[in-house]
């Protein structure tokens, strides 16, 4: 058992402008091992498996407990968060890489702030008076705040989009996650009253109906977000506002 | 009419957030500064609630209770007026809360439903599951989404604080920061800087906070002649996952929701949790705490769980470890109420923790000092303020579960109002001050960026940051004696030296992680200096602080605020002490084990 390493293929580019390449690690093999873990031995080691010097690998991470969404990477090709990636679970040599769909920015960190002004293009908020003292919120019941909760956990992490066939460039698709956080705000009581607003900008280039039902979203999804059936919600409300603003314009 | 309020937040976790709201709102202009992106903020990792006594559970509660609750839990040592107020403004924060959309759970009434935490009698935390930190931060964060779509608040994420640009008075005039893409060092101008910067875990290497939780902007403030209070109070949560590279928390709301604690009452013995019958288990903490059983506040635990492991040698199968154990609570309602924490264990560990019982250890966890801030939560540098875990004003000697969230908020509005107030009453705005205050700032830090540059020592600064954690968590923890805490002195003294010859493994200039930690890590070790010197100090134990060769409170000689201030010419700490105001709850003896 002392003998036992672990085996990586890490994808390294040193910045955008430059062609991107592999380096081979190894280390040892303790238990309980993350890919974090792995990354932060990668750290201190900075040696690649045949002893060469290189550079620490740059990527994001910062609470590693897959709620921040930091440490979304390509693992063995499949999209996941690195900190919730156990080393025993995987098959070696592990090949990790960055994400394959957001501009590069060193190594394994990519630039993900398209999700970020998606939200702002649909308005994900509630449009509060002020932070003075309204006295509480409209009352909901408990089944209601069952339905909303599991769209408040998306954690931005970007994997609904990376395996999304149609984000892309041509399509400007917004993505799942933002359609679901639309949904969110539409259920919620007083977030209902900015509904129409929130679907028209789910209209034209890059709105909803760029989906292709390909359903890769709901099946990536880290907090199990139920993507399709939002994205299913959201769809008729939007082809329902179409028509009623045909008719009211 | 005088230019709206400039104004520099740093840090976008719950108290930035709370603070760049209140200044948008009253007219100011902010600049949001922030290593991550503000959504992956450390306080999405709060999981269990938040306090407010709403009294919706027909128990008597009040603010006072809370106010009581939290004077006591701490020890005594927080200034009170200031905690009064900020439980008496958290109903009304929940309700915001509320308004914002955050998923609380509900009652059948459709009302906020509220559970018990540590240290109280009262049904007082509102929840969202057991992810309450993620849905209050995503709340504030899409409020600061929209102020930003409205042209009232411009982030700088990926930025890292570097320093304050003080001038000629000693006034804060701006910030000195870092693009950690391209690696450009800039000075930004403004009549007043919040920081809210969070905790200190990563002194300790490994801690339930998250990577970014460096406390190096604190460092450098205090380096720059910022008071740092009462550092030496660290607050190691009884309940976390031990791991590789962190230490994950599990909620003291699994507690909450009744979850006991337990070992088995043979040492070593190798059954199945579950094959262990009722009377060969020890629930010590029902049994040494039969009023607050297994929700004693958790300085108390975690040294009631380290005695049972050290003293008793009670560990299960002699590993330094307890059950937390889940398994007698109904499926259903550990799905609505924990299900977020039952999660990470799932996926961490390998285990269902509503399967079998959950093996959990004691870890380094919060910051109960931080910056020295008056109670409208100014430094005591003319433009610099903090809201957040980075100060040290609400939670005295310990802190309760679910209080944070709230005095997060609470300081970050307190800070934004006083900031807006602050900018309009300076007599010369940040307009006024001369170009090359800016520009000699500019001008060290990028000296200090060059000196780690060309530096080619042989050490190594990811193996020095490991050794000043294991130093810290083994001597600065939760047992603490004079004499090992020396020793762990003269060895950050030896890092410090060693620091000296660091040898950068990456020297490119862009997104060069290596250096901006190499900066990080000089900043933590001159902290980390203030917990060791502020913990040798203080002869006595008071919350968090424990010490067995002085194992009582002394509130005759130590009922008092510990400031420590950054000698240059030493290179360390000094350290002077302040009175606390006692004046609304005369201090009596902190006893769990009975009712007082």
């Amino acid at each position: 058992m002392a003998d036992k390493t672990i085996q990586l293929k890490i994808k390294r580019q040193p910045n955008p402008e430059v062609a991107a390449y592999w380096e081979d690690f190894e280390l040892p093999w303790r238990p309980n091992m993350n890919v974090i873990s792995v990354l932060m031995e990668l750290a201190m080691l900075a040696k690649t498996k045949d002893g060469k010097p290189t550079t620490p690998i740059t990527y994001d991470s910062n609470c590693l407990e897959e709620v921040c969404g930091s440490c979304a990477m390509l693992i063995n090709g499949k999209a996941h968060m690195a900190c919730s990636a156990l080393i025993d679970d995987l098959e070696q040599p592990i090949k990790l890489e960055p994400l394959s769909k957001f501009p590069i920015v060193r190594d394994l960190a990519v630039d993900r702030k398209v999700l970020f002004e998606n939200l702002k293009r649909v308005k994900a908020w509630i449009p509060i008076d002020g932070t003075y003292d309204l006295g509480p919120g409209p009352r909901q019941s408990e089944a209601q705040q069952n339905e909303e909760y599991p769209y408040s956990r998306c954690i931005s992490c970007t994997c609904c989009m990376e395996v999304c066939p149609q984000f892309n460039e041509d399509t400007g698709f917004v993505g799942a996650a933002t359609i679901a956080q639309v949904l969110l705000f539409n259920l919620n009581p007083t977030g209902q009253m900015q509904a129409p607003e929130r679907l028209r900008a789910l209209m034209g280039d890059g709105g909803i109906h760029e989906c292709g039902y390909a359903q890769n979203c709901v099946e990536i999804c880290p907090k199990d977000i139920p993507l399709t059936k939002a994205i299913a919600t959201v769809g008729r409300a939007v082809v329902g506002q179409a028509v009623k603003d045909l008719f009211t314009t | 009419m005088p230019a709206a309020p400039k104004v520099i937040v740093v840090g976008g976790g719950l108290a930035g957030l709370a603070a760049v709201i209140k200044i948008a709102e009253h007219g100011g202009h902010v600049d949001l500064f922030s290593i991550v992106p503000v959504k992956r903020s450390h306080s999405v990792c709060a999981q269990g609630g938040i306090n407010a006594a709403k009294n919706l559970k027909g128990e008597g509660d009040s603010p006072w209770k809370h106010f009581d609750d939290t004077i006591y839990g701490g020890d005594f040592l927080a200034n009170q007026p200031p905690v009064k107020e900020m439980c008496e403004a958290a109903p009304g924060i929940i309700d915001l809360l509320d308004r914002m959309g955050v998923t609380f759970n509900r009652t059948p009434e459709g009302l906020l439903d509220f559970r018990r935490f540590g240290g109280t009698l009262y049904n007082r935390t509102a929840f969202a599951g057991a992810t309450t930190g993620q849905q209050l931060l995503y709340a504030l964060d899409e409020q600061v989404r929209r102020h930003e779509a409205e042209g009232r608040v411009k982030k700088f994420e990926h930025w890292e604080f570097l320093s304050a640009v003080l001038d000629e008075e000693k006034t804060c005039r701006g910030i000195c920061a870092m693009d950690l893409r391209t690696m450009e060092v800039r000075t930004f101008p403004a009549d007043v800087v919040i920081i809210c910067t969070g905790g200190i875990g990563a002194i300790f290497g490994k801690s339930t906070n998250s990577v970014v939780c460096t406390g190096s902007a604190q460092s450098v403030l205090y380096q720059q002649g910022c008071y740092y209070a009462n550092g030496e109070f660290i607050q190691v949560h009884p309940t976390s996952i031990p791991g590789e590279d962190k230490l994950r928390l599990m909620s003291e709301s699994a507690r909450g929701e009744g979850g006991r604690v337990w070992v088995p009452k043979q040492p070593g013995d190798k059954r199945n949790a579950l094959s262990i019958p009722a009377n060969e288990r020890w629930y010590f903490l029902e049994e040494w705490y039969p009023k607050y059983g297994n929700l004693v506040p958790r300085d108390v635990a975690t040294r009631a769980i380290h005695k049972v492991v050290y003293e008793y040698h009670l560990g299960i199968d002699g590993q330094p470890m307890v059950y937390l154990d889940l398994t007698h609570i109904d499926r259903a309602i550990l799905d609505k109420k924990l299900e977020g924490i039952l999660e990470i264990y799932e996926k961490f560990v390998g285990d269902d923790p509503r399967e079998v019982p959950m093996k959990i250890f004691p870890g380094m966890h919060y910051t109960m000092g931080g910056l020295w801030v008056d109670f409208k939560q100014r430094t005591n540098i003319p433009g610099i303020m903090a809201a957040g875990e980075c100060e040290y004003q609400y939670h005295g000697a310990n802190r309760l579960g679910a209080n944070s969230l709230v005095s997060c908020i609470w300081g970050g509005f307190v800070s934004g109002l006083e900031a807006v107030n602050y900018a309009k009453g300076l007599k010369t705005r940040y307009e006024s001050v001369s170009s090359t205050v800016y520009e000699a700032e500019k001008k060290r830090q990028e000296d200090t960026n060059a000196r780690l540059m060309s530096s080619d020592g042989a050490e190594n600064p990811f193996r020095i940051w490991r050794e000043m954690g294991e130093i810290m968590t083994k001597d600065c923890t939760v047992i603490r004696y004079n004499k090992n805490i020396r020793e762990a002195d003269a060895k950050l003294v030896q890092l410090l030296e060693r620091y000296r010859h660091i040898n950068l493994s990456d020297r490119t200039m862009w997104a060069n992680t290596t250096i901006a930690f190499a900066r990080q890590l000089y900043n933590m070790l001159q902290l980390a200096r203030v917990v060791a010197q502020g913990a040798a100090a203080r002869d006595e134990s008071r919350g968090a602080h424990y010490k067995p060769d002085f194992p009582d409170r002394d509130d005759k000689n130590w009922l008092k605020t510990t400031k420590a201030s950054f000698a240059p010419d030493a290179d360390e700490p000094k350290f002077e002490f302040e009175p606390v105001d006692i004046s609304l709850i005369p201090p009596r003896p902190r006893r769990y084990d009975m009712a007082t």
